[in-house]
């Protein structure tokens, strides 16, 4: 493999577990990031399908050589998706802080209940 | 013919244009967008027709041959999942308009009629798309629509259930992305019937792996355990049609494209025994959350999850009958689940909420409403001679005829999965719908009778009704929906005639 496709999983694989990590955290201005991360590392493993990556699509390089124009339309495509949808993503963040002045993520509900069902028996 | 695939998705996407002109005149809307679902009624009507002999059909958008252009297929199992989603899709649009007349609601009908068209227009995608690619197209236009839905009417509440949703949504929709790319650097191809082809020739464990990856990104989506915890947390929280819509198709377009993945691309015994294991966890936890729940919407949430459970065991069993009882069961489920969560609807007119703790008598206040739950609910049990029932039978004898100690297991996890259901539905019977009802709940009653908004109320009750209806229509129809179930099982599990309709079918 080539370098520049060799630095290209390199930065995939950064990517991906820095989306992951950022992911698990409590933040949601963090979780938002991981999303974004994991969103550019997706993007970024449609164009590695190519391993003619260097050359330009359809215009051709110097022996008339092209890349593959099709990973790069889904990658089109799938960039509009995440941002648009990580926009829409902020858009409810903003509204989670506007509300609880924090943007942690709440407790489940659930968890909590179970917790105060066990807590007489701890006292007594 | 070619031209009537592309009904399904394309008339609710111009649909959806005419409900945003229309957004300042309601009535003219709410007539547009039913026109335009009962449209697509009938154009899965006439695709179903087409394809019930075991027919597949396909058309080349853009006029590009097979590998090359966009391929939209119907078989036999998207023709009937098509009928059975727009005419489920139809009647809770009917019920939203009873309930935005009645001013019941406090979402904004301007939105909500062109977005729940274009749901539809995304459900409708993921059935007939015929690569990989427009399947996720598809399933994102789905997804973002139910995110839009799913922050209708916001209180704090939502936005954190909303939160949820759209985070856990989003990571499945990029790990499909993920998967996209592996399947394309592997075969240099994103359509369906080619790939197939090719990852045929591709080594076992590669295939292994990009089965279970394919598994995880749709088990997250139809609510698997171990991945379905997002699922109980947001869907009670939304708006009743949202939630009805939500649960009746949502998991169940993943559960299809589950199907559709693992028979065709990876076939066989790929990771039939892992999602045996995955049966076993979903059908035993998701009914054990049930148990312990005392909200009506989220009791049927947990058992929306333990349900999903069913389907993937008849999936892994890989024989014609057990596929055959998993499309079955996915018919009967899809009416069963958006009944419940309309009759829920329903039910929050005189309470205000679905809490167990604070309803009582319902039978005495309205013995009608009764009957909508019970009879739906019944079948959810799968006690005979309800459509459930007749779907479970399907999936146990295609699981005594495989045999081997972790199906007879999985066997044995159903049938407790069953009772305890059973116990689920009995226990919400006993504490909401006996007894004698509280003093406010007549007072409501009362009051609903005198309102100036009887004729929203009669129409949200009406489609109820029809729904209901359409769930006894399964059960009277179970001969025929068999016979076509197997008739698509067996279309799935060959796929030939899928790959040679799709690669054959020239530019049109």
């Amino acid at each position: 493999m080539s370098t520049p496709g060799l630095l290209l999983v390199v930065t995939v694989a950064v990517l991906y577990s820095g989306g992951f990590y950022l992911l698990l955290q409590r933040s949601l201005m963090r979780v938002v990031l991981g999303i974004i991360m994991l969103g550019h590392a997706a993007n970024l493993s449609l164009m590695l399908t190519d391993e003619a990556i260097t050359l330009p699509p359809l215009l051709g390089g110097p022996d008339g050589a092209i890349s593959d124009p099709l990973p790069q339309a889904m990658a089109l495509t799938a960039i509009v998706i995440t941002f648009g949808v990580t926009t829409f993503l902020l858009a409810l963040a903003y509204r989670v802080w506007l509300g609880d002045d924090n943007d942690e993520v709440p407790d489940d509900l659930e968890d909590r209940r179970i917790g105060r069902l066990r807590e007489p028996e701890d006292s007594s | 013919m070619n031209l009537l695939i592309a009904v399904p998705f394309v008339v609710p996407l111009l649909g959806a244009a005419v409900a945003l002109l229309l957004r300042r005149a309601p009535r003219a809307q709410r007539v547009s967008s039913a026109v335009t679902l009962a449209v697509v009624v009938a154009g899965a009507v006439l695709l179903l027709k087409a394809t019930a002999s075991g027919a597949v059909v396909a058309t080349q958008a853009g006029g590009w041959a097979a590998p090359l252009g966009i391929s939209l297929v119907v078989d036999p199992l998207a023709a009937l999942l098509l009928l059975v989603s727009s005419v489920v899709l139809l009647l809770v649009l009917l019920y939203a308009v009873g309930q935005d007349i009645s001013g019941l609601s406090r979402a904004m009908p301007q939105v909500f009629h062109p977005i729940y068209l274009v749901l539809t227009a995304g459900v409708c995608l993921s059935f007939i798309a015929g690569d990989l690619f427009n399947l996720f197209v598809g399933f994102e236009i789905m997804l973002t629509a139910s995110y839009a839905l799913i922050t209708q009417a916001l209180t704090r509440e939502r936005v954190r259930a909303s939160m949820i949703y759209t985070v856990v949504g989003l990571t499945s929709s990029i790990l499909f992305l993920t998967g996209i790319s592996l399947v394309y650097a592997l075969t240099g191809t994103v359509n369906l019937a080619d790939a197939a082809d090719k990852l045929g020739a591709a080594p076992a464990g590669l295939r292994m792996v990009l089965a279970l990856l394919f598994l995880v990104v749709f088990g997250i989506k139809a609510a698997v355990v171990p991945m379905h915890f997002w699922l109980p947390d947001s869907y009670p929280v939304a708006i009743t049609r949202i939630s009805a819509i939500f649960a009746a198709l949502l998991t169940k377009v993943a559960v299809y494209a589950i199907i559709r993945t693992q028979t065709l691309l990876f076939g066989r015994d790929d990771v039939s025994v892992v999602m045996l294991w995955i049966a076993i966890a979903t059908m035993v936890v998701g009914i054990l959350g049930a148990l312990v729940q005392d909200d009506i919407n989220r009791i049927m949430s947990f058992v929306l999850v333990s349900h999903i459970g069913f389907m993937i065991f008849g999936l892994a069993l890989n024989t014609v009958a057990g596929i055959a009882g998993v499309l079955i069961y996915l018919v009967h489920h899809i009416v069963v689940q958006a009944t419940l969560f309309l009759v829920n609807g329903l039910v929050r007119q005189y309470v205000g909420h679905t809490s167990l703790r604070s309803i009582r008598g319902l039978t005495a206040v309205s013995p009608v409403l009764a009957l909508f739950f019970f009879l739906p609910a019944l079948s959810l049990a799968g006690l005979p001679p309800m459509s459930g029932f007749i779907a479970k039978v399907a999936l146990f004898q295609a699981g005594a005829q495989a045999g081997g100690w972790l199906v007879w297991t999985a066997l044995g996890a159903g049938v407790l999965t069953s009772l305890l259901t059973l116990m689920a539905i009995f226990r919400v019977w006993i504490r909401a719908f006996w007894g004698t009802p509280l003093p406010d709940m007549l007072e409501a009653r009362a009051e609903l009778r005198r309102g100036p908004d009887v004729a929203g109320r009669r129409i949200m009750a009406v489609t109820t009704g029809a729904m209901v209806g359409v769930g006894l229509t399964v059960t009277v129809a179970a001969g025929p929906l068999a016979e076509l179930a197997f008739t698509a099982a067996a279309d799935l599990l060959d796929g030939g005639a899928y790959i040679e309709a799709v690669m054959e079918e020239g530019p049109s």
